[in-house]
C-alpha cells in the first residue's frame, strides 16, 4: 500500500506486545496536553511549590542565613519544626489542591472527545478491553499528576533526609510513606471520578461542572451540615477531607476532622465503586436500549 | 479450513426483546452481503460478531474463533467501519488513523507509515492533516474506511459504507471495497439496505427478516442458474403469443399487457420466439437475457418465510 502505488496490501510485519499497546494513550495525550499554554503554566507554577519548600528546608543549613540571625542549625530547625506535620501541612495539602486543579483541566477532555463522536466503537473493535481503555486513559492523569505531586514531594523529603540525617528519617519516616501512598490514593480517586463523570455526561464543560459539584459543592454542603447538626460526620461526603483523614493517618498526624480513618476509607471506596459501576455502564461502543 | 463466519444457533436479546433468533449457517464467500429491512438485525449481528453484544444463546465463530470466548483474537483479525460518524474530536486524520493502528498492534513507525498510505489510498492524502470534524460527510466515510483497513485485517465489517455519499463518492467507495476484496485478499461483510451496493460488491447474500435468516444465496450461482431467463416486451396480442410459446414447453409469466418473462427449455432457441411472433403478428420490441435481480431475491425473501443455509 505504498503511497505511490495506491493499492491495498495487508500488513504482515511485526506486532507490539499486547500489554504495551495501552501506552499509546499517554504518549498521544501528553503530546496533546502540553500544547496547552494554560496547562504548561500550571505545571511550572505547581513545580515551583516543592522548590520553595526545598529552599525553606535548606535555610537552617545556610551559614549566611544562620549568621544573619546569629543562631545555629538545630535551633532554626526546631523553630521551623520540620517534621511529618510540616510535610503534611505545607507539602501534602497544597499538592492535593494542585492535583485537583490539573485534573479539572485535563481529566474531562480525556474521555469526552471519544464519547461525543462514537469513538468508542473504533477503540473496542480492536484488541483492546474496556479495562485497558480506562487504565490507558487513567495513566495519562497518573503520569501528569505524579510528575507535579509525589515525585517532587519525595525528592523534597529525600533532600530533608540528606540535610538532617538518618535520625530525622527514623523519627519522620511516615512522612515519606504518606507522601507517596497518600498522593497515589488521591490521584487514583481523581482519575476515577473525572473519567466516570466524563463518561456519564459526555460533554467537557458539563464534566468540569460536575467535578465542581462532586468536590467543591459537596464540601460546602458538608460544612453547612456539620455546622447545622454540630457534627463532623457530614464530612463523609467531602472527598477531599476524607482523603486528608486517610493521609493524616498515614503521616501519623492528628486529622483536622473528627472522622475515623475507617469511615474515610469507606467513603472513598464507595465513591470508587460507584465510579467503576458508572464506567461499566457507560463505556460501551453502543448503548443498548432494552 | 474454517468458515469465514459460522453461526451456531446465535440468539441475541436486549432485555425482553429478541433481536436475533437462532441463526445458523456457514458463510464462506469473499464478500458477504448482509441485507434486510430496517430493524431486521443486521447491525446487531455485526456488533455481536465484534463482541459488542453478548449472545443470549448459541454462538458464532469467525475464522474458527468463538465470539463468546475469543473476542480479542477476533478483533485482531477484523476491521470495522461503523455506520454512524465515528472519530475523535480534535485529532487530525493521520493522527487518528495512526493511533488506531498502534492500538491494533503496529509499532509506532509502521503505524505512521500505514496511516499515510491508508489515507492516500482512500483519497484523503491531501486532507490528512486536517481535523476529522472539519471533513464533509463523504470524507468522514472515507476516514472510517482508512481506520478499518490501516492494520491490514483479514475480514472487514462495513456497516452501510455508502450512507450519505453522492454518486461519484459512492462509486469510489464501492470500487475501493472491490479492490480491497480482490487485490488484498480480504473477506468483506457488507451490511446495507441498498441492494445495488450489495449486488455490485458481494458474491453471497444473507437476508435477515425480523431477526431470522430469511434467505441465504450465492449470487454467483443464482446468476448462473438464471442465465436462460428472458424478459420480452411485445406489441400485439400478448396472450396468444404467450400461450403459443407455452405449448412449445416454455415456462412463462405475463408481467403486463406487453411484457412477459420466460425460461427457454433445452432445444428451444430465441429464433423460435421470433418465428412464433411473426406467425401471430406480434412485434418483439425488446428481448433481454436476465437473471433474477437481487431485488427479486430480496422481495421473495420478504414474502416467503424462512430460508436457511
Amino acid at each position: 500500500m505504498a503511497v505511490y502505488e495506491r493499492t491495498y496490501r495487508r500488513y504482515d510485519g511485526a506486532l507490539t506486545p499486547e500489554r504495551r499497546r495501552v501506552l499509546a494513550f499517554p504518549r498521544y495525550a501528553i503530546d496533546e496536553v502540553f500544547r496547552s499554554k494554560l496547562f504548561l503554566a500550571l505545571c511550572v507554577v505547581f513545580l515551583l511549590w516543592p522548590l520553595a519548600i526545598a529552599c525553606i528546608l535548606y535555610l537552617p543549613h545556610n551559614l549566611g542565613f544562620l549568621k544573619l540571625f546569629q543562631t545555629d542549625s538545630a535551633t532554626m530547625s526546631a523553630i521551623f519544626g520540620f517534621d511529618a506535620k510540616f510535610f503534611y501541612n505545607w507539602l501534602m495539602k497544597p499538592q492535593t489542591a494542585m492535583a485537583f486543579v490539573l485534573t479539572f483541566v485535563v481529566g474531562p477532555a480525556l474521555v469526552t472527545a471519544d464519547l461525543r463522536n462514537n469513538g468508542l466503537a473504533l477503540y473496542f473493535s480492536r484488541p483492546l478491553s474496556r479495562t485497558e481503555y480506562v487504565v490507558g486513559k487513567a495513566s495519562i492523569l497518573v503520569l501528569l499528576l505524579s510528575a507535579v505531586t509525589w515525585v517532587p514531594g519525595l525528592a523534597v523529603f529525600g533532600f530533608q533526609v540528606y540535610l538532617e540525617g538518618t535520625d530525622w528519617l527514623r523519627a519522620n519516616w511516615r512522612a515519606g510513606l504518606g507522601i507517596v501512598l497518600g498522593m497515589w490514593i488521591w490521584i487514583l480517586l481523581l482519575c476515577l471520578v473525572s473519567i466516570a463523570l466524563s463518561a456519564y455526561v459526555k460533554w467537557k464543560p458539563v464534566a468540569r461542572l460536575s467535578m465542581i459539584l462532586v468536590f467543591i459543592v459537596a464540601a460546602g454542603l458538608a460544612s453547612v451540615m456539620n455546622l447545622q447538626f454540630r457534627t463532623d460526620w457530614a464530612s463523609v461526603i467531602n472527598l477531599g477531607d476524607m482523603v486528608h483523614v486517610i493521609v493524616a493517618s498515614l503521616f501519623g498526624v492528628p486529622p483536622s476532622i473528627a472522622v475515623p480513618p475507617w469511615a474515610a476509607w469507606t467513603s472513598v471506596l464507595l465513591t470508587c465503586g460507584a465510579c467503576v459501576w458508572l464506567l461499566a455502564r457507560k463505556l460501551r461502543p453502543y448503548e443498548v436500549v432494552s | 479450513m474454517s468458515a469465514v463466519i459460522e453461526l451456531d444457533g446465535l440468539s441475541v436479546r436486549f432485555g425482553r426483546r429478541t433481536i436475533l433468533r437462532t441463526l445458523r449457517g456457514q458463510l464462506n464467500g469473499r464478500a458477504i452481503g448482509l441485507l434486510g429491512p430496517n430493524g431486521a438485525g443486521k447491525t446487531t449481528l455485526v456488533h455481536t460478531l465484534l463482541g459488542f453484544h453478548a449472545a443470549a444463546e448459541g454462538t458464532a465463530r469467525i475464522f474458527g474463533h468463538d465470539v463468546r470466548t475469543e473476542t480479542r483474537a477476533i478483533r485482531a483479525l477484523i476491521g470495522y467501519m461503523p455506520e454512524n460518524d465515528a472519530f475523535i474530536g480534535g485529532m487530525t486524520a493521520v493522527r487518528l488513523v495512526r493511533l488506531m493502528a498502534e492500538l491494533s498492534g503496529l509499532p509506532p513507525r509502521e503505524a505512521l507509515e500505514r496511516a499515510h498510505e491508508a489515507l492516500f489510498y482512500v483519497g484523503l492524502g491531501e486532507a490528512r492533516y486536517r481535523r476529522v470534524e472539519t471533513y464533509s460527510l463523504g470524507m468522514k466515510q472515507m476516514v472510517k474506511l482508512a481506520l478499518a483497513i490501516v492494520h491490514g485485517p483479514r475480514l472487514l465489517f462495513l456497516d452501510e459504507p455508502t450512507n450519505g455519499l453522492d454518486p461519484p463518492h459512492r462509486r469510489r467507495m464501492l470500487q475501493l471495497i472491490r479492490e480491497i476484496k480482490e487485490d488484498g485478499g480480504v473477506h468483506v461483510m457488507l451490511s446495507s439496505h441498498l441492494l445495488r451496493d450489495v449486488e455490485e460488491v458481494c458474491d453471497e447474500v444473507l437476508i435477515l427478516r425480523n431477526g431470522e435468516i430469511a434467505t441465504y444465496c450465492d449470487l454467483e450461482a443464482e446468476r448462473q442458474a438464471n442465465r436462460k431467463f428472458i424478459e420480452v416486451e411485445t406489441v400485439g396480442d400478448n396472450v396468444v403469443f404467450a400461450e403459443q410459446i407455452g405449448q412449445m414447453g416454455c415456462e412463462y409469466a405475463l408481467l403486463g399487457p406487453h411484457k412477459l418473462k420466460l425460461v427457454l427449455p433445452e432445444g428451444i432457441e430465441v429464433r423460435h420466439l421470433y418465428q412464433i411472433a411473426a406467425d401471430r403478428a406480434v412485434q418483439i420490441r425488446r428481448l433481454d437475457y436476465r437473471r433474477d435481480s437481487l431485488q427479486d431475491i430480496f422481495l421473495r425473501a420478504m414474502e416467503v418465510g424462512h430460508g436457511g443455509l
